[in-house]
């Protein structure tokens, strides 16, 4: 079979154009010992020995079908049903890009109206987009739409010190350029002596008229839960600013707690992994975005509504597309108009499937192994559990030894990915761990996740032994 | 094709109108542009005591077919905004120098109403406009 779609005839035609007597006249540059250089490859593989081949490489790999994951910080292990996987690899979902006539679509269409209509009954919110790239773009999202509703007179933008640390970072990179006044990120906020409150009165401090908006994660960053009286006080004053109070929230968390909608959000954001989408190896994910009805003209991306057609049935459209998106760019909220399809269809699977009971228990589920882990861990010495506050599925354990040290022997002798090393975005809690428990971890595994700390005071990773020995042989 | 025109109003040759009302100037769109537009879904305006200038845009009417600048035929600080627009687009279609005015200046310089058209005048750039091919 000839993949070649132009003939001879066809090739001497542009060669005379282009004025070349041959193709290889056109390779001329290249000295010619490099033109066809001798590989050394090995013989040609069957089929089945390719697979034999690619099979060994996927092995090597670490997965957390084989592993225990005591590892959140944004990215959650939490259990999808398969009926996710089932619908969303379906084709008439799995093959499709960007209608361009979106109505065509009424089955894409219909999932994202029902994604949204999710969204919003989890939020508390009026209107739900059909979600952005990932929780960090979301909230970027939303400083954007603040700093529109600002109308360029308020340029100040107060981000939370326990805002996901790479949340921030994508805040700056969007906001670049647009000479913003970025506070907050370092107020104190943390230590055994802060009360709960604290660290959010230590934001409401820094409003003022020029403030576009306040971001606030709950739980927070280190797992720590801000009661809804806590938020509604902060909600209140940002409001008394004539600023817009956003709120980056864990969605399974929102299965159990109060949603932001009902302590004073103008807009909810948050990371839709958790729900129906694998962690992989960072993406891809979804973001999700939710505000008042009031609002959407000031939003980026694009809502789905029902309606009905001529003769009056139901029928899905794009509501709201800002059409400066399209045409009027430099009048855009945002250019970016995209949304994450497929990942938001594997939310919208993953919420319909688990309902309001399953998505509470998933959520109690963690809440109680959490506090079942912290309490343990706590009483074992040379550690100390820092997260005095109320906390959801995360809380910080100050360790004896660093933590990569500690996170390499649990991984090489327990089959344990540890928690996140804190130190690096927290230079003051060097040696720091946010451990994360999930309904996907066991008893069993957090016993031994227990005994494994205990143990590991006093091991040396593999890497530092095999050294040690080396002498002896 | 015909259009209204508000004899009290003078005009921009970008399709605004301004008209004195007491110590304040009314601004809209013409019955030109309103059809050019046709049916007007959305329409975003300055605050009041925004200050606007001749000439630079003051807000954005969007319809079905397009998303245009509104731009002020006259300088001054906005006073006052057309609020009943956000639910009533469409008054912008059905009575565009009435009900659908925008927004209400107090004019820095009145000077200013002396460099655009009266009606008449505007008719017949109007008339010159379509037979150009229009917009």
């Amino acid at each position: 079979m000839n993949y070649i779609p132009n003939t001879d005839a066809d090739r001497a035609e542009m060669l005379k154009v282009v004025g070349a007597g041959s193709v290889a006249e056109l390779f001329r540059d290249v000295p010619e010992r490099y033109r066809f250089p001798t590989l050394a490859l090995p013989p040609a593989l069957s089929e089945m020995e390719v697979i034999e081949e690619l099979n060994a490489l996927a092995n090597e790999n670490d997965d957390l079908h084989h592993l225990a994951c005591f590892l959140g910080a944004g990215a959650y292990n939490h259990f999808v049903p398969s009926v996710v996987d089932f619908l969303l690899h379906r084709s008439e979902f799995f093959t499709a890009y960007t209608p361009y006539q979106p109505e065509i679509s009424q089955g894409t269409l219909q999932a994202h109206y029902e994604y949204q209509s999710m969204i919003c009954a989890l939020t508390g919110m009026e209107v739900s987009n059909v979600s952005h790239y990932d929780g960090a773009t979301a909230a970027a999202e939303a400083v954007i739409m603040a700093l529109q509703m600002g109308r360029g007179k308020r340029n100040k933008v107060i981000l939370s010190p326990t805002l996901h640390p790479q949340y921030r970072a994508v805040v700056h990179t969007y906001t670049q350029g647009m000479a913003l006044e970025i506070v907050g990120e370092d107020v104190a906020w943390v230590g055994p002596s802060a009360g709960s409150g604290s660290a959010l009165e230590a934001l409401a401090a820094l409003l003022d008229k020029q403030t576009a908006c306040v971001i606030v994660q709950n739980p927070d960053f280190l797992g720590r839960l801000y009661t809804p009286a806590e938020m509604q006080a902060l909600a209140d004053q940002v409001h008394a600013a004539g600023a817009q109070f956003v709120v980056s929230a864990d969605p399974i968390s929102l299965g159990l707690f109060v949603p932001p909608g009902q302590y004073g959000a103008d807009v909810v954001t948050g990371e839709g992994q958790p729900m129906g989408n694998a962690i992989s190896f960072g993406g891809p994910y979804l973001g999700f975005f939710a505000m008042k009805k009031d609002d959407v003209r000031r939003s980026a991306g694009r809502i789905v509504g029902q309606t009905v057609d001529a003769d009056g049935q139901r029928g899905f459209v794009l509501t709201l597309s800002t059409r400066e998106q399209h045409i009027r760019r430099e009048k855009a909220s945002s250019n970016i108009c995209s949304n994450q399809a497929l990942n938001a269809l594997a939310a919208a699977i993953y919420m319909a499937a688990m309902g309001k009971y399953g998505l509470r228990t998933v959520a109690e589920l963690s809440y109680h192994k959490a506090h079942y882990a912290a309490g343990l861990i706590g009483q074992i010495p040379g550690y100390e559990v820092v997260s005095r506050w109320p906390f959801f599925k995360e809380f910080v354990v100050r360790c004896p030894r660093p933590v990569a040290t500690i996170n390499e022997i649990l991984l090489d002798r327990y089959g344990m990915v540890g928690g996140y090393d804190l130190g690096g975005d927290y230079p003051g809690l060097k040696d720091h761990m946010l451990l994360c428990v999930t309904e996907m971890n066991s008893k069993a595994q957090i016993d031994l996740l227990v005994e494994a700390l205990q143990e590991v005071t006093t091991m040396n990773p593999d890497r530092l032994e095999d050294e040690a020995e080396a002498p002896h042989e | 094709m015909s259009y209204k025109y508000d004899s009290k109003a003078r005009y921009a040759k970008s399709h605004e109108w301004v008209r004195l009302e007491g110590n304040a100037a009314a601004v809209g769109v013409s019955d030109y542009a309103q059809h050019l537009l046709s049916d007007v879904v959305y329409v975003d305006l300055p605050e009041v005591g925004d200050s606007v200038a001749a000439g630079e845009s003051l807000g954005t009417v969007e319809s079905v077919k397009a998303a245009e600048d509104a731009y002020s035929p006259i300088s001054g600080e906005v006073i006052e905004i057309n609020t009943a627009l956000e639910d009533h687009p469409e008054w912008i279609n059905e009575d565009p120098y009435g009900k659908a005015w925008l927004i209400k200046v107090a004019p820095s310089d009145t000077g200013e109403l002396a460099g655009l058209m009266d009606a008449v005048a505007y008719e017949a750039y109007v008339n010159e406009e379509e037979e150009k091919g229009g917009h």
